[in-house]
Parts: C-alpha cells; sequence; structure tokens
C-alpha cells in the first residue's frame, strides 16, 4: 500500500500507481534525535563528538592492568596481540613496526576504537573516565603526555601524534 | 509381491487409489532385468532445504587461531565452479565475531549532514525498488603472502580472501535521498552491529553511484557471516569497506580515520609515508585448476580454467602462458562478463608430461594490466602488506603433482 505522499506525487504526474519517480518514497520512519545520539558514537579527527569525561594516565595504568595487560603485555608490548608503543622511525624497519605510537595519525581514533572494541571480548564496557584515562595512559607510554595531564574533550583532539602527516592519499 | 519400502508407503498414503496405482507400477520381482544398476531401491523423499552430496567436501580454509572471532576463512577457490561462489563458501573475515540478529529488531539508522535524519527496518527496506547485481569481494589482504617470492602453496591460501556472489538489495542512494543529502556532506561513515561496531569512511560519491544496501546473497538471504540481515555493498572496493550487519550511516563531511582505515588497511611504503583510503582492487587473476596441492593423472587433455577480476570495471582479456612466461594466449572469457565481478577463462591444453610453470595475466576495461611480481615491487615496495595482485604461477611436475612457483 502506498503512503499519502507517494499517491499525491505520481497522481501529480499522472502515472497513477505505476510508476513512481518521486523524490520521495515515504519509506521508512524519521528517527529521534535520542535514538541517532545513543548509536552516533564515531568520534572524528577534530574530536567534536567526544564526551563528557576526562581521565589521566595515572588513572589509565590501572585501567590498564585491569583490563588490557593480559593482551597487550606490561606497558604495551610483548602481549599475545597488538603492540600499542612505537615511533615512526620504526617504520623504516623491515618488517615495519606499525602501532599506535608508530602509526596512527590521530590520538581521537585511540580513543573511538577503546570504547567501541576493547576490551576485545567485553567491548563498550568502559566508563567514558575509563577510556580517557586508558588512552591517556597508551599515550603517556609512547611519550606523548604527561603523566598528570587531563585528556578531556579539549585536550584529547590536541595531542599531536608523531605520524600525523605521514599519510597520503591514494596516488594510484 | 512385497512392498521395498515401508516408509514408502505411508508417506504416498494408504488410500485404495494410490496403493492401486503404486501396485500396477511394480513388476514383480522374477520379471526384473539383471544388472541393469538401476537402483532397487527408491532415493530419500523430497525435503524443506537442500543439502550438498555427502561425497562433496569442499571447505572454508580455517587457521588455528587465539581469538577466531577475530580471524578469516578463505574461499577453496579450486573446488569452486563458475564465477559464483557458493554463500556457504563465501570467506570471512571478521573482527568481533559473527553477531546473530533478529531482523524484526534490526534498524539502519542514516543520520549526519541530512534533511532528516531516518530509520529504516528490515522490511522498509525490502519495499523499496531493488537490483541484483554480480560482484566480487576481496579482502585487501587477499594475496598477501604473495609479496615475498616464495607465495603461498594453494589457490585457497593465496587467493581465498576473495569470493563472489549475485548480491540483491536497494541503491545506497535511495535511501540517502530519503533522508536528504546536504550540500556540505562528501564522505559517509558505514557502521555494523557486530561487537566492535565496525566501522569504514566511504566517498558519498561512490556511495551515489553505486553503493549496494544488500539483502539477498545468491538468491536467498544472506549468510550470517556475511552480514545478515543486510550489509553494504561498495562493489570493487577492499572487502573491509562491505560493512556487514550494516546499522548505521552517517553523511560527513570528511573521512573519520577509523582505525580499520588508519592502523589497518593502509600502504606502507619505503620512504615511511602510507597510502591511505586505497580503495579499488586492481585487476588480478589466477588459475584456479590445476593449481597447487592437484595432481593431474598424466598426460593428455586438460582444461586450464581460471578467475580473474578487477575492481575497476570488467575483465576484458585474461592469458595464460603454459611455458612459465615465454608465450601467453589469449584464454576464453565466461560470458557475460559483469563489471567488478569475478570472470571465470577457460583454455583447453594439452600436457605433453614435461615439467613447466603456468601462469596467468588479465587485463580491465581501463587498460590496466596485471603486473608481474618485479613491477608491482617498483610500484609499491615491500612493506604495503595488503592489495598484492602480482602474477601467480604453478609449477607443475612430471608425475603431475602441482605446486607453487617462486616469482
Ligand atoms: C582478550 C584480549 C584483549 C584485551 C583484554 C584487549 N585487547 Fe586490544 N586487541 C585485541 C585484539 C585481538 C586486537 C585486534 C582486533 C582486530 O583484529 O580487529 C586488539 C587491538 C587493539 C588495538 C589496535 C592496535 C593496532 O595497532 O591496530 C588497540 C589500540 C587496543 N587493542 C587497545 C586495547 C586497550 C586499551 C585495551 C584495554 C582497555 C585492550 N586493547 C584490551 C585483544 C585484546
Amino acid at each position: 500500500m502506498l503512503k499519502p505522499s507517494l499517491l499525491s506525487v505520481s497522481i501529480l504526474l499522472g502515472l497513477g500507481a505505476a510508476v513512481v519517480s518521486a523524490q520521495s518514497y515515504g519509506v521508512g520512519r524519521p528517527a529521534s534525535a535520542e535514538e541517532v545520539a545513543a548509536w552516533d558514537v564515531t568520534i572524528g579527527p577534530e574530536g567534536h563528538e567526544l564526551p563528557e569525561g576526562s581521565g589521566t594516565a595515572k588513572d589509565g595504568a590501572q585501567v590498564y592492568e585491569v583490563r588490557c595487560k593480559e593482551c597487550h603485555g606490561e606497558e604495551g608490548v610483548g602481549g599475545d596481540h597488538a603492540a600499542l608503543i612505537g615511533n615512526p622511525e620504526q617504520l623504516k624497519e623491515t618488517p615495519p613496526v606499525k602501532t599506535v605510537g608508530s602509526y596512527w595519525p590521530y590520538a581521537t581514533t585511540l580513543f573511538d576504537y577503546t570504547r567501541r572494541a576493547m576490551p576485545f571480548e567485553e567491548p563498550g564496557t568502559l566508563t567514558a573516565d575509563q577510556v580517557y584515562a586508558v588512552t591517556a595512559y597508551v599515550l603517556y607510554l609512547n611519550g606523548l603526555v604527561g603523566e598528570d595531564d587531563v585528556l578531556d574533550r579539549e585536550s584529547l583532539p590536541q595531542v599531536v601524534m608523531p605520524n600525523r602527516d605521514g599519510f597520503v592519499r591514494d596516488p594510484r | 509381491m512385497k512392498p521395498r519400502d515401508a516408509t514408502r508407503r505411508s508417506f504416498l498414503g494408504t488410500g485404495a487409489l494410490a496403493g492401486a496405482a503404486w501396485t500396477a507400477c511394480s513388476a514383480p520381482e522374477a520379471e526384473a532385468p539383471a544388472e541393469t544398476d538401476q537402483p532397487s531401491s527408491l532415493g530419500t523423499p523430497v525435503s524443506r532445504y537442500g543439502q550438498r552430496s555427502p561425497y562433496e567436501k569442499a571447505a572454508r580454509g580455517v587457521r588455528e587461531s587465539q581469538t577466531p572471532e577475530a580471524a578469516s576463512s578463505r574461499t577453496p577457490l579450486d573446488q569452486t565452479y563458475g564465477i559464483i561462489t557458493p554463500s556457504a563458501l563465501h570467506f570471512e573475515r571478521h573482527h568481533a565475531g559473527v553477531p546473530e540478529i533478529d531482523p524484526a529488531t534490526h534498524k539502519l539508522l542514516v543520520h549526519g549532514l541530512v534533511d532528516r535524519p531516518m530509520a529504516f527496518s528490515v522490511d522498509d527496506i525490502k519495499r523499496l525498488p531493488s537490483v541484483s547485481r554480480v560482484h566480487f569481494v576481496e579482502c585487501s589482504g587477499n594475496s598477501g603472502g604473495e609479496w615475498s617470492p616464495a607465495g603461498a602453496p594453494t589457490v585457497a591460501l593465496s587467493h581465498g580472501l576473495a569470493s563472489c556472489s549475485e548480491w540483491t538489495g536497494v541503491p545506497l542512494r535511495i535511501l540517502l535521498e530519503e533522508a536528504g543529502i546536504q550540500p556540505e556532506a562528501k564522505w559517509i561513515l558505514a557502521e555494523g552491529a557486530d561487537a566492535c561496531l565496525m566501522q569504514r569512511s566511504a566517498t558519498l560519491e561512490k556511495a551515489l553511484e553505486e553503493g549496494l544496501v544488500a539483502y539477498g546473497q545468491n538468491g536467498e538471504a544472506i549468510r550470517p557471516e556475511q552480514g545478515y540481515p543486510m550489509r553494504l555493498i561498495l562493489p570493487g572496493w577492499e572487502g573491509n569497506t562491505n560493512v556487514k550487519w550494516l546499522r548505521r550511516i552517517k553523511l560527513t563531511a570528511g573521512p573519520q580515520y577509523v582505525k580499520d582505515e588508519t592502523s589497518k588497511y593502509t600502504e606502507l611504503m619505503e620512504d615511511g609515508t602510507a597510502w591511505i583510503f586505497t580503495f579499488e582492487m586492481d585487476a588480478k587473476s589466477v588459475i584456479t585448476a590445476p593449481s597447487g596441492g592437484h595432481a593431474i593423472d598424466g598426460p593428455g587433455f586438460l582444461e586450464i580454467s581460471g578467475l580473474a577480476w578487477s575492481g575497476r570495471g570488467k575483465i576484458t582479456q585474461a592469458e595464460v602462458s603454459t611455458d612459465g612466461g615465454q608465450t601467453w594466449t589469449e584464454a576464453e572469457l565466461q560470458t557475460p562478463v559483469y563489471s567488478k565481478a569475478f570472470t571465470r577463462f577457460r583454455l583447453p591444453w594439452e600436457w605433453d608430461g614435461s615439467e613447466t610453470v603456468l601462469l596467468s595475466r588479465c587485463r580491465d576495461e581501463s587498460g590496466y594490466l596485471q603486473p608481474g611480481r618485479a613491477e608491482l615491487i617498483e610500484e609499491r615496495g615491500r612493506k604495503s602488506a595488503y592489495h598484492c595482485n602480482r602474477i601467480k604461477g604453478w609449477r607443475i611436475a612430471a608425475d603431475g603433482s602441482v605446486t607453487n612457483a617462486e616469482a
């Protein structure tokens, strides 16, 4: 059954119900601001979408100890899964060492990914404060923030990653 | 005269008419002709969902992993025919396992730089105008091992992170236009409903031109491993952008630089810079029969067959060398040739029983010719890890065994 908006357009076009070339099919429903806000977790490089909350590397060390260390190793290296520490010089090694510290262009990505995908087996279970804190700890281990620097929606996007300018658009 | 199968009898029913007809069709046993190889008992009855023959064992290649939810499985390309990959054998690459999604509660949210954020149910999506298109999906890490001269020993291992299906769904353009695209929108961010909310950015241009929100795969609902109840298809673009379990599309001014388009799926060059947003899959071909692990049963006629595909359009030519690359012969392309789809090529061959190397290469409608390993490395170096599309060779030994040929 066609919805009214469609019917009126097709009648206007003199097509009856046969062909609908209208702008809108009238299918789907408007999404409420609340349901959009609940799902819109993406954080772009400018960090406009970052949530309230804050944390320091000091706080983050505890989060890391309990929630990350078993897989990513003591101080972010030597675990069964991805090393989180490094610097861009290591990209020249063979094989290259690609880590948060050596490769990632934006600190916001670390917050975004940790919040929605880590810890691997319990994604989405950290509070915003915990994510700020563990993000600060990983950045601290990479020598990019101080131990007591407070990371929040203002300060996190200011962190300049060492490989910020390391990416070029596909030249093919 | 005795009933041969009690089950069959009850299946037909015990009505007098049915029973009489059945009796009339059955000859007395004494008169049965001898040695005809005709089955003397009936087969299994009709069933609700078909199964393959118990003699068929083709299976995806799965490697041991500490985290099998963040892992991949490979299509046994040498055990598929034509251009369509059976859905059950379509390769997998998941980052947080396969979610179980009830289509009755699934929704697709379209928001961001739009006039009216919209939510679509699965039923909504299915009532909109649909299209069906044959397209490959290939992980950009496919053939990663082929960067090394050694290369992988079987075609499943070397090229099995690529598969091809007929996808049915709604052009993404329709959904975006329902929400009203604002002029500042230039990119989209697509998100899956898996545990890690897998995300990728893509250009709005691609989304509008060719993006498909697919719910059908090879004539039935998309398999859970492929994104049930719906996935994004961006034809010809690296597999990871074809977001499975699609639940959200956000229109944005620029890309979001999410983990899987920065840390992963970027190409590191020798000078330390990296190519980002390397979406298109370059033209690639591989011989699937005969291929690594096969054993040819003596000299004589043998059809050489393989697959070619390109993210830039149709395959226009596939060539095969049966002498290690000294001479090339044009293979026949199976028609119709679809754009950004597996294209089957075939070449009749008389194997004389001597040792040799088989190679294939292809060209697409952009004019691009599949490179050899040296050319590819000249352009990209050795650190990229992704997007390896070099020519692959299979060595045929005099005893008929087929193994990887070093490049
Ligand atoms: C049970 C093991 C496990 C735990 C615990 C865990 N991770 Fe991970 N982590 C993984 C796996 C596996 C991946 C790769 C996922 C994939 O394939 O997409 C990963 C990837 C990452 C990455 C991306 C690395 C890169 O360079 O691409 C970051 C960053 C990360 N984890 C941070 C964390 C943080 C922070 C915590 C604690 C809050 C954490 N992880 C807890 C297993 C774990």
